[in-house]
């Protein structure tokens, strides 16, 4: 970074420092926040979509979807979410593979020999003679549908939860003015049903942002890699040698977290407050006794 | 669920069909002087580093570096992850029943116990070891306690703080830890040389016979003009182990 | 070797009883669900106790919460704030980092060496952590809970000639602990859940004891094959879940025994609380 640290060994104190702050390592280190913001903002909208579909689901007229949608949602409710996190990605992976195999190969090996999973070059994924961002980009991308499908199933929680919660009169009224089913969950159901999806949603938003620690169980490279990695006492075959330093790594992503939660508390208060206007809650009554008219 | 499939669908639409081979090479990272990141460049080094981008050269092969936690290591090269596996691991029945190794790149390397004494009682006592290695496999066997980590890092941490009373891991690995603490941590007595395992070498898929007789040539050709001795002899300094 | 041979073998393995070693080749599926099954104790153990004492230690921090004196509301706000707003995997990195920075020897308090080597402990450190995080995460339940009690029947209460001590106990703690329970028994399965953590992040297993999750990855990680053991655990936590909910619905009922709609069925997530 700066040209007096060409030679780390020679330098002392804050110089020092700001060498060390600034290798290489460390600079992937700071990058990997930056992953984990990346994951928050790709997770959540997805997770949302998928929420919607569970609850929809849930309350279709067809049998076979209302059941789908009852046992994700429950499923998902009963096992600890780690469990999916190193389930599902090798799961997806292996699966995408397989399809690919039967389309782009035309040998035909079976696709498990022994212990191995093999399939052709073509059909690899990412290919082997990809660029490595590819490759972390698609770790990623699993990563992604394996935080979407737990959070989803617990965002379908919520908005089911929401959609009971909007009160029969408004959607009585709608059908009274002969709008078919889809419209009135076009028109009425959904928009009116954020304001009860809010402290839920809010919620998970929270609880999202506390599991993202467990992307390093999915081997992202992510910040609890780094820390661990170069928090860890260093021989002097390293650059900068130093003893185990994990407890201040990890102070400082505990500092991070914290910060994290606290912008979102506040700014889901403020929607929460946007929202409530004119709702027949207690949030929107006391909103109109507030203002005055 | 149709999302997933859409996903799926442009995932496969997007990856280009282009091949030209590259060899996806799995290490640990975290293996100083075998494998370790470098903190000025962010990028693997080491000993298994330079030894496999030698190989690649030799063998004209074009050759990536992929890092990949320790636990992982084995499923992730079975499921096709990447091709290859250098990390030092050494090469054993267990593991041979399931992945195939070249021979071994290292002489059978001794395993030794480091703790704060040296007369620790590693029968007895508490030894810390990495998960999943040869070593911890011994220490479950000898009737001490079993103490495991994930990296081998905690484990030496857990030794230096008392948590464990010594831990058994490559001689290689724990020679620059312990001779630059400064006297805090020693070899055990009379267990600074261990045999385990036969050697370090490269772990491939049993399927994979071509690949795995072309890197079985290489070493043999780098052990026979001499270059692997030199190698081992630039990471691990001038007692250490060579082949004949 | 039937599997009848193997469950002696390996049921209590997880507590240190039965063979030593665990087994090192021809995984049968009789061993994955002992061993996961055996596994299991220690999920309960953790769930068990730091529910009982973050229940307790909770019902305190909320009560602080409500204090008018800001000695007792200040720290209950920034221990709330600190556990509910920071990782449970980070805090379990954290607690084992700074307790094994204690001194090994003990720490001399009034002539008296107090050991300290047990606190690094899984069943100790571990522990403590999530009494703390289920305690932070339930004050704040229990805090919204009492903010919601009515005020008709704190006021009967008074003119009752109830007060301090006897009218909390009587009145304002059990309509708390009813308003409250749909939320606390989310919190509940949350922190049972959150148990898988502890081998996984900073606590070493001691003589290959671990929790469920730890065996369950032990086999995956020998057979090369997620497909087997991670769904045995899965089916064993949502029996265990199902039990739970089970019995924290019969408490509900009987929480709720006074009122006309007693019967009614807990809906164990109405919001997600955590």
């Amino acid at each position: 970074m700066f040209s007096y640290c060409a030679d780390p060994s020679s330098l002392e104190g804050l110089v020092w420092l700001s060498c060390y702050l600034t290798s290489g390592t460390h600079l992937l280190f700071y990058a990997s926040f930056g992953t984990v913001l990346l994951l928050l903002a790709i997770t959540a909208p997805i997770a949302l979509l998928f929420g919607f579909g569970g609850a929809m689901a849930s309350r279709s007229r067809i049998a076979p979807l209302r059941w789908f949608g009852g046992i994700y949602t429950s499923m998902v409710r009963g096992v600890p979410d780690i469990i999916f996190f190193l389930f599902v990605p090798i799961a997806l992976d292996q699966g995408f593979e397989w399809v690919r195999h039967q389309i782009l190969c035309d040998s035909d090996a079976p696709v498990r020999q022994g212990n191995d999973f093999v399939v052709c070059a073509a059909a690899k994924l990412p290919l082997n003679s990809a660029a490595p961002w590819v490759h972390d980009v698609y770790g990623i991308f699993l990563a992604v549908i394996a935080f979407s499908v737990v959070f989803g199933a617990f965002a379908a929680n919520v908005l089911s939860g929401a959609m009971q919660a909007v009160p029969r009169a408004q959607l009585e009224t709608a059908e009274a003015y002969g709008m078919s089913r889809a419209q009135v969950n076009r028109r009425v159901l959904i928009p009116q049903m954020w304001t009860y999806a809010l402290p839920g949603l809010s919620n998970l938003w929270m609880i999202l942002i506390k599991a993202t620690p467990l992307l390093f169980l999915l081997g992202v490279e992510d910040i609890v890699y780094w820390a661990r990695e170069l928090g860890g006492s260093k021989t002097s075959a390293f650059t900068y040698p130093h003893p185990d330093w994990r407890l201040y790594y990890f102070l400082g992503i505990l500092v991070f977290y914290l910060g994290m939660t606290w912008i979102s508390g506040r700014v889901l208060d403020r929607v929460t407050r946007r929202l409530s206007k004119g709702q027949a809650t207690m949030g929107g009554e006391a909103l109109r006794k507030e203002t005055p008219a | 669920m149709k999302s997933l499939t859409i996903a799926a669908a442009a995932l496969m639409l997007t990856a280009g069909l282009a091949q030209a081979q590259t060899i996806r090479m799995g290490t640990e990272g975290a293996y100083a002087p075998y494998n370790f990141i470098d903190d000025a460049t962010g990028q693997v080094t080491g000993f298994e580093i330079e030894l496999g981008n030698a190989m690649c050269e030799r063998a004209g092969l074009e050759c990536t570096w992929v890092r990949n936690d320790w636990d992982s290591i084995i499923p992730n090269l079975v499921s096709s992850n990447y091709d290859t596996i250098m990390a030092g691991m050494n090469i054993n029945e267990e593991r041979q029943a399931v992945i195939a190794f070249t021979q071994p790149y290292t002489p059978a390397t001794p395993s030794a116990y480091a703790a704060l004494s040296g007369d620790v009682d590693v029968e007895g006592g508490v030894v810390a070891a990495q998960t999943n290695t040869i070593q911890a496999g011994y220490v479950a066997e000898t009737g001490a306690t079993l103490i495991e980590f994930p990296n081998p890092d905690q484990a030496v941490a857990a030794v230096r703080n008392g948590e464990a009373d010594a831990i058994l891991a490559d001689r290689d690995f724990l020679a620059p830890i312990v001779a630059e603490s400064g006297g805090e941590l020693v070899w055990v007595d009379g267990m600074d040389r261990v045999a385990l395992g036969e050697g370090i070498g490269m772990g491939l898929r049993q399927s994979d016979t071509e690949l795995l007789a072309t890197f079985d040539a290489q070493i043999t050709a780098m052990k026979e003009d001499g270059t692997l001795n030199e190698l081992i002899v630039k990471w691990f300094g001038d007692d250490a182990l060579i082949f004949e | 070797m039937s599997c009848v041979q193997t469950i002696m073998d390996y049921g209590l393995r997880s507590i240190g009883i039965g063979e030593r070693l665990l087994p090192r080749a021809d995984y049968t599926l009789c061993q994955q669900a002992t061993l996961i099954g055996s596994g299991l104790i220690w999920n309960l153990y953790f769930a068990v106790l730091a529910l009982s004492f973050g229940f307790v230690l909770a019902t305190a921090l909320a009560l602080a919460k409500t204090s008018p004196n800001p000695w007792l509301r200040k720290p209950a706000d920034a221990f709330i704030f600190v556990f509910r707003g920071s990782p449970l995997f980070i805090q379990f990195f954290i607690a084992y980092e700074s307790l094994v920075l204690l001194p090994r020897a003990g720490i001399d308090i009034l002539g008296m060496t107090v050991q300290t080597s047990w606190l690094t402990r899984a069943w100790a450190g571990a522990l403590i952590v999530l009494i703390l995080n289920t305690a932070a995460y339930s004050a704040q339940i229990f805090h919204g809970a009492l903010m919601s009690v009515p005020k008709g029947e704190v006021e009967a209460a008074d003119a009752y000639g109830l007060t301090g001590w006897k009218r909390f106990r009587r009145v304002i703690w059990p309509t708390m602990l009813r308003l409250a329970w749909p939320s606390y028994t989310n919190e509940a399965i949350f922190l049972f859940h959150a148990t898988t953590l502890v081998y996984f992040s900073g606590f070493p297993a001691f003589q290959q004891k671990g929790d469920a999750l730890y065996y369950a990855s032990y086999f995956a990680d020998r057979t090369f094959n997620p497909f087997v053991a991670y769904p045995i655990a899965a089916a064993y936590f949502i029996a265990a879940t199902l039990a739970l909910i089970w019995i924290f619905g019969r408490v509900n009922r009987r929480l709720n025994r006074h009122l006309p709609d007693a019967a009614s069925r807990i809906r164990y997530r109405p919001q997600l609380m955590r």
